[in-house]
């Protein structure tokens, strides 16, 4: 089963007269341990069509199966335990100021409060040195360059073991070196655990991690390309 | 350098993506949440973001101390008050009393026959019943002149009937004619009696129209009703009050042989006494004043009043420090609600977080009160005092309030929506 199948998804803002629709039959397959660029104009829908996958959003019409799990008519509930899979990466870092690296990181581990102290603080440890950075474990956003935040972003979205990586333009706060090693940095360490990546992104400095590059146009996926 | 993945990792590997586990449960069976961690994670949070900035969490802290004080003082100024003004019946020695139905309070009593004491003696367990008097008469200040009211007790000063503090040394002194002992902790505007007694022993001092003689200090301390006190024999009491018939009384102090069974005599006495006295035990005589104070004056509201005032006051400060809270760190809260944070769990980091203002906001004010008690009951000569009972109901309100001003601010939670986190 593939961790993101979506069939005939169609979504609208507002209602009756100012009903606006941004997806018009949306169908979309990611398959386990692919990396998917999601690119198009300003508007086509990319953000929409990933806070439905996303489950941040209620769905509307169509199918959409995430980690299996179909998200058309789910609870709230549903979807909180369905988020709790996902791996986000966001524009900007959004870390926790107020935590250390290693804290933020333990956050996602912190939802589900079976597991040691211990084991959770271990486990941010060794994710962060993964993301390369071994001895920032202490240290607080402010303290960590742009390129390092998102790092420590990325290490939040993996902790977890999620089955599937959801990032929206993440390296549109980031100059072009250290964007690029950062999405690298995110594609490898994805591939080794095989989990698949979804990314919206207009960067083309960054086109070379995927797999295959599917392109949106008002609403619609226009292109669907498999990279190099 | 890669600790963190499995062992076994497979290029395709299902327990990450979720297909080896269908529709069913979504998380692998892990050890459920215990509710201790349930309610610590998030306290732990809301205590990191709490310390995370010093100046607002010193105005929380500053707001429900604030909050704690005013509470503490207002409620310590209406206990002290009641308490001061059952003071003197309070030091009254005896298991049971006789007073008018009428009476409302003793500083205005309402006088029954002194032959009620006389038939109380018919049982056999009294030992004693002694009539107690009670008006209030002016004092003439002997050093400036100025009058003032005072409260006047006269009665057996030999029964043992009353508990005043130095009134066994002046009995003999109380029987000669004309003769008052002096409450020294009356307010100063009665003149500095106590030194003038050090000084030159027993002085004449004018009450009402009559000249007395001073010969001895008690201590009972001052109420609402009365600001100072006198004490006496029956004998000069009548003397001085002439006005007074003298087959009344205002109070009867029954004192029970030793064993006897309060309220089996109380009883009897209920069933031989007509019904024109109250036949009361030492309890019920305190709480009857002290249901007058709280009743018939504006004193009991008052207070109540001041104590809501300052509970609003604290949580209205604890809101606003809340919401703004949540307000700058809306982004983060979406990012949690993002990863898989309940809106549940949330609610718990907010309510943590003001339990720990609430508690962190007590403490200190509850320090600082009972220095204030000292303070202030040296300048009233109230019996202002620091109880248990008083710092836990405090505690209560204070939690209550921080409780209310959390659940307001958390309303502000919906607002984080993590739909507008991409």
């Amino acid at each position: 089963m593939d961790p993101i199948r979506i069939e005939g998804l169609n979504f609208a803002y507002g209602e009756g007269d100012l009903r606006r629709p941004v997806l018009r039959d949306v169908s979309l397959t990611v398959h386990a341990g692919e990396v998917v660029l999601l690119t198009g104009p300003s508007g086509s829908g990319k953000t929409t069509l990933l806070t439905l996958i996303g489950a941040l959003r209620g769905m509307q019409d169509g199918s959409c199966r995430v980690l299996g799990r179909e998200m058309l008519g789910a609870s709230e509930r549903d979807r909180v335990a369905l988020r709790r899979r996902i791996g986000f990466i966001f524009q900007n870092h959004n870390l926790l100021g107020f935590l250390t690296a290693r804290q933020n990181v333990a956050m996602a581990l912190e939802i589900e409060a079976g597991m040691p102290e211990r084991e959770r603080l271990d486990r941010a440890g060794a994710m962060l040195a993964a993301v390369g950075l071994a001895g920032h474990e202490d240290k607080t956003p402010a303290k960590l360059s742009g390129g390092q935040r998102q790092r420590v972003a990325i290490a939040r979205a993996l902790v977890a073991e999620p089955g599937l990586v959801l990032a929206d333009e993440p390296t549109a706060a980031l100059d072009k070196v250290s964007g690029g090693e950062v999405v690298h940095l995110l594609r490898d360490l994805a591939k080794s655990r095989g989990t698949a990546i979804l990314m919206v992104t207009h960067d083309p400095r960054i086109l070379d991690i995927a797999d295959r590059i599917v392109t949106m146009e008002d609403g619609r996926i226009v292109e669907a390309a498999n990279a190099a | 350098m890669n600790v963190v993945t499995k062992p076994t990792l497979l290029p395709w590997a299902p327990e990450n993506t979720g297909d080896a586990a269908p529709a069913a449960e979504a998380p692998p069976p892990r050890r459920r949440p215990g509710p201790v961690s349930a309610l610590l994670l998030p306290a732990r949070l809301a205590w990191r973001q709490l310390r995370a900035e010093r100046a607002r969490l010193f105005s929380a802290i500053a707001g429900v101390m604030f909050a704690a004080v005013l509470v503490f003082m207002q409620l310590g100024f209406r206990s002290a008050l009641f308490d001061s003004a059952t003071r003197l019946l309070a030091a009254m020695d005896a298991e049971i009393f006789l007073m008018n139905p009428l009476t409302t309070a003793s500083f205005r009593p309402e006088p029954l026959p002194r032959i009620r004491a006389h038939q109380a003696l018919a049982l056999p367990e009294v030992a004693q019943a002694v009539p107690v008097y009670m008006t209030q008469a002016t004092w003439r200040n002997p050093q400036d002149g100025s009058r003032r009211m005072i409260q006047m007790i006269g009665f057996d000063v030999e029964a043992g009937a009353m508990h005043f503090e130095g009134l066994d040394a002046i009995v003999p002194a109380l029987r000669r004619i004309d003769a008052v002992g002096f409450d020294t902790r009356s307010r100063p505007e009665f003149g500095n009696v106590s030194q003038l007694f050090a000084e030159q022993g027993p002085f004449p001092v004018q009450v009402g129209n009559r000249m007395v003689e001073m010969v001895g200090l008690v201590t009972i301390g001052p109420s609402f009703g009365a600001d100072g006190n006198l004490v006496m024999s029956e004998v000069n009491f009548r003397r001085m009050v002439p006005v007074r018939q003298a087959s009344n009384t205002d109070l009867v102090a029954i004192r029970l042989r030793p064993g006897a069974d309060i309220a089996a005599a109380q009883q009897r006495l209920r069933e031989i006494l007509p019904p024109d006295v109250m036949v009361m035990t030492h309890a019920e005589l305190v709480a009857h004043e002290r249901h007058y104070w709280e009743t018939a004056t504006p004193i009991g509201f008052i207070f109540a009043f001041g104590s809501v005032m300052g509970l609003i006051v604290g949580m209205v400060i604890v809101y606003q420090i809340l919401f703004s809270d949540i307000a700058n760190h809306l982004r983060e809260y979406a990012t949690l609600k993002a990863i898989g944070y309940s809106n549940g769990y949330l609610s718990r980091v907010v309510m943590a977080a003001t339990l720990i203002l609430a508690v962190i906001g007590f403490l200190p004010g509850a320090a600082l009160c009972v220095w204030l008690y000292d303070v202030v009951a040296g300048a009233t000569f109230l019996p202002l005092t620091m109880t248990i009972e008083r710092a836990s109901m405090v505690f209560g309100l204070i939690f209550g309030m921080c409780a209310v001003a959390g659940l307001l601010a958390m309303r502000k939670l919906r607002d984080a929506s993590p739909a507008d986190m991409f």
